[in-house]
């Protein structure tokens, strides 16, 4: 739930970092928060455990710049991946503005992304928020593992689409961030799919970090527009 | 279902009446400070004592610190609890829930009792539920936000030109 305050001359925004445990996305928080001017972000707070597993969320604010007088501030959350966890993890998706899944590239992680994957979608639900129609992006981290899964598998099994009902949004749609692919597009047998965009990532080293940030903050603000 | 969550905005009027309506109540009860948040934890705005504190954090640990407290209330068989209270050694913070949309934050030390902070405080939940349900009920209705991002694509663009 974006908040606009004419008093302070601020819109707010809160986006959260979803995905399996030990995937990146507390990662992903630290990276930001290494490489944004200090009087551009606030302080990272994580609700950790003693050995530095998110229990309830890490928290990091940062202004990403002014538009038509307003200074866009995001919240970034993080989520406790663990599996049971559900219960705080789904109160950090309320009134949540922007989605980003962080999926672990490893071959032998796969179940676990599908399992988060589906508890995304289930939460979001519950909160009776459709993810298909909201700013959402995947980042497919650990790119650099040598067991790391080709994107194309990970694609099929965690950003297959879905069914593009709006017959006015049945046009191919090219990926900004691909050359070559559409973010929608017909299948062969006929039926309009939407997918969406997704990231390589190498958290620990900063690769794709802030194309992820960039890209779902643009179509949170976007979505405002 | 809806697309996701709906957006709300504060207009300059609506922010005075808050302002002033939280200025009565420091002064009724020698509180330090009041905060209002919102519940995904955004900070709507500050009243008081400006206290030397992270705000911005405060605001969201406030938010998930009653957020939390909201389901275990559902665990033991109730509805909600309708406010916190966390009592400290020099200062003591008490959160009341502003017509299920905010939270009141109230800062105070030794120069007041928690028992008057919460005896005004029911009056003060009524006055702010009045001025929260117009905000709210604006947003309803479509006629706020005012498209004000309307036609900023290229503005937005470039803001990421980093």
């Amino acid at each position: 739930m974006s908040m606009i305050n004419y008093a302070s001359r601020e819109i707010n925004c809160k986006i959260v970092y979803y995905g399996p445990g030990l995937g990146g996305k507390t990662t992903n928080l630290e990276h930001v928060y290494g490489k944004v001017k200090p009087e551009t972000r606030g302080k990272l707070i994580s609700l950790a455990t003693e050995t530095e597993r998110t229990l309830f969320f890490d928290f990091l604010p940062v202004d990403l710049g002014t538009i038509r007088g307003f200074k866009t501030r995001f919240h970034l959350y993080t989520v406790p991946g663990q599996v049971y966890y559900n219960a705080s993890r789904k109160l950090i998706l309320k009134n949540v503005d922007g989605l980003v899944f962080v999926g672990d590239s490893q071959a032998e992680r796969m179940e676990a992304n599908l399992e988060s994957m589906q508890n995304l979608y289930d939460n979001m639900s519950e909160y009776g928020y459709d993810l298909t129609q909201m700013p959402f992006v995947i980042q497919y981290n650990k790119r650099d593992l040598p067991n790391a899964a080709p994107i194309e598998d990970l694609q099929a099994a965690l950003n297959p689409g879905w069914e593009v009902e709006e017959p006015t949004k049945r046009r191919v749609t090219p990926d900004p961030y691909h050359a070559g692919e559409n973010l929608i597009e017909q299948l062969p047998g006929g039926e309009w799919v939407e997918r969406a965009p997704y990231f390589e990532a190498i958290a620990v080293q900063g690769d794709g970090v802030f194309d992820t940030l960039k890209a779902v903050s643009k179509l949170v603000l976007k979505a405002l527009a | 279902m809806t697309a996701g969550t709906a957006n709300w905005s504060f207009t300059q009027d609506d922010f005075t009446a808050i302002t002033e309506s939280l200025k009565r109540f420091l002064g009724e009860t020698n509180s330090r400070c009041a905060l209002l948040v919102d519940r995904s934890g955004q900070l709507v705005t500050t009243v008081g004592e400006s206290l030397s504190l992270d705000t911005t954090a405060f605001a969201t640990l406030t938010a998930a610190d009653y957020s939390a407290n909201d389901q275990l209330a559902k665990l033991v068989g109730e509805n909600d609890f309708s406010s916190l209270f966390h009592q400290g050694e020099k200062e003591s913070i008490y959160v009341a829930d502003i017509a299920r949309r905010l939270l009141l934050v109230i800062i105070f030390d030794s120069r007041t009792t928690v028992g008057l902070v919460r005896l005004r405080m029911k009056a003060e939940i009524e006055e702010l539920t009045l001025l929260v349900d117009r905000v709210f009920s604006r947003g309803r209705s479509g006629a706020a936000p005012p498209g004000l991002l309307k036609g900023a694509d290229d503005e937005i663009d470039k803001l990421f030109n980093w």
